[in-house]
């Protein structure tokens, strides 16, 4: 079996994002998406501290401490790029006008629910930031991560045992061994790298999967 | 005339008291007002709450005012970054509260204490621990939670560019939470660049209407840089 790599995700994940979409991307893995949305579509993405039409970093030296995304890291803004103030970001989440976001997890159930801000050890200091706005406004949710801990414990879980960022708000799950729909029916493969079978997915994860007809957009 | 400037940063925060409520603009060092923060540490006003996107960045701005022990709560959305040590030691020493508020709330919160609400619904956050005793209800087949208003004796906010009746337009990404400050507190003080004769922003570009500005500050900011 052959996992893919970050990258190799990114540009997966990149391929479902149509023409004219307005996207956010969340900090950490999502953000290497945006490395990969094709040239000839034109995509907006959104950034929650402000800013739609965000551009790729400035050349070492020409940051601008003033224009940032939400990691605080040196942005750009393309031609034809705006700013707007914290009201009108979190609108545009909230009421469904982003179409696509992509977050990382560290747990997603079957059945959509997401975890990713708090992993409830004793002693950890909790920062939800924007994530739960994200997770239920969006049109849809994509999470991009690694299927399996560390440890070898599925992410793909019947459900999560960290505290919840939002309730069925997933419907797709990018991992480096599969492509899962996940939804009030469960969960089904979309697609898994070469070298395993549905059955080696179900004992990798531990939960139920569906052979999934779906085609992806 | 009504001369919103004309006051140094000392004079402009000069009467917060202790246990006042303050909203600081920004998120990171983008838009944060470094030079009222820098007055009002130096004013020595305790007991404060602060509302901020973050819980302070490195050494400056809102981690300075919680290095210097003067803030008795915090109510943000991220309080936890690589720089943010003072209030990580603060907060587990037990010296400062945490109001944990998802940022879309957050904004939700400010937005409707300077719209003149009682409450509002919002989705985010149902069926989480943020939620939790809270009260919900269905509308139109959606679960919502009900949140209160977040009001403010003073707001601190940075601006590109002011004029005497307190007109301001913003710079970039450091618009963020300004806009829906000024409008939250009861006296708002903006940090600006440069103050330019009435007439000089255009009618149609002014993002916050002076109505929403007591105070304007002339000032240069301090350099900004990266953050964690």
């Amino acid at each position: 079996m052959e996992r893919l790599n970050r990258h190799q995700m990114a540009a997966r994940v990149a391929k479902d994002i149509p023409e004219g979409a307005y996207v956010n991307l969340g900090i950490g893995l999502p953000t290497i998406v945006a490395n990969y949305l094709p040239v000839d579509r034109d995509i907006f993405l959104q950034s929650e501290n402000g800013l739609l039409g965000m551009g790729p970093a400035p050349a070492p030296g020409e940051e601008d401490w003033e224009l940032i995304n939400a990691g605080k890291q040196a942005v750009t803004l393309l031609t034809g790029g705006c700013y707007f103030d914290h009201a009108d970001s979190f609108a545009m989440m909230r009421a469904g006008h982003i179409d696509i976001c992509v977050l990382g997890a560290f747990q997603v159930s079957v059945h959509g629910d997401l975890a990713n801000w708090h992993t409830g050890q004793p002693g950890a200091i909790p920062a939800v930031g924007g994530a739960m706005d994200l997770a239920i406004g969006a049109k849809q949710t994509f999470v991009m991560m690694e299927l399996l801990t560390k440890q070898g414990e599925s992410k793909l879980v019947e459900a999560c045992h960290y505290p919840l960022t939002g309730l069925g708000c997933v419907s797709r799950v990018y991992t480096d061994i599969a492509v899962f729909a996940v939804g009030p029916s469960g969960a089904g493969v979309l697609e898994m790298v070469d070298g395993l079978t549905i059955e080696d997915l179900r004992k990798l994860t531990g939960v139920p999967l569906r052979e999934s007809m779906a085609h992806l957009a | 005339m009504i001369d919103k400037w004309g006051v140094s940063a000392e004079a402009a925060v000069a009467d917060i008291g202790d246990g006042s409520v303050v909203m600081i603009g920004g998120f990171g060092t983008a838009g944060m007002p470094d030079q009222l923060i820098e007055a009002l540490i130096a004013q020595g006003a305790r007991d404060l709450t602060i509302i901020n996107n973050n819980a302070g960045n490195g050494e400056t701005g809102v981690a300075a005012l919680i290095k210097a022990g003067r803030v008795k709560k915090i109510i943000c959305s991220f309080p936890r970054q690589a720089d943010s040590h003072h209030f990580d030691a603060a907060y587990r020493a037990g010296r400062i509260e945490l109001e944990l508020v998802p940022q879309g709330n957050l904004a939700a919160r400010i937005q409707a204490a300077g719209a003149g609400l009682g409450a509002i619904f919002t989705p985010t956050g149902f069926g989480t621990l943020l939620a939790e005793g809270k009260e919900t209800r269905e509308i139109g087949g959606r679960q919502y939670v009900l949140e209160y208003p977040i009001h403010a004796d003073f707001a601190l906010i940075k601006a590109h560019r002011g004029d005497r009746w307190g007109n301001l337009v913003y710079r970039k990404t450091a618009r963020n939470f300004g806009p829906i400050m000024a409008m939250a507190a009861k006296t708002t003080i903006a940090q600006v660049a440069r103050i330019v004769p009435l007439g000089d922003l255009d009618p149609e570009a002014v993002v916050t209407p002076g109505i929403f500005v007591q105070r304007v500050v002339e000032a240069a900011p301090l350099p900004l840089h990266a953050v964690a």
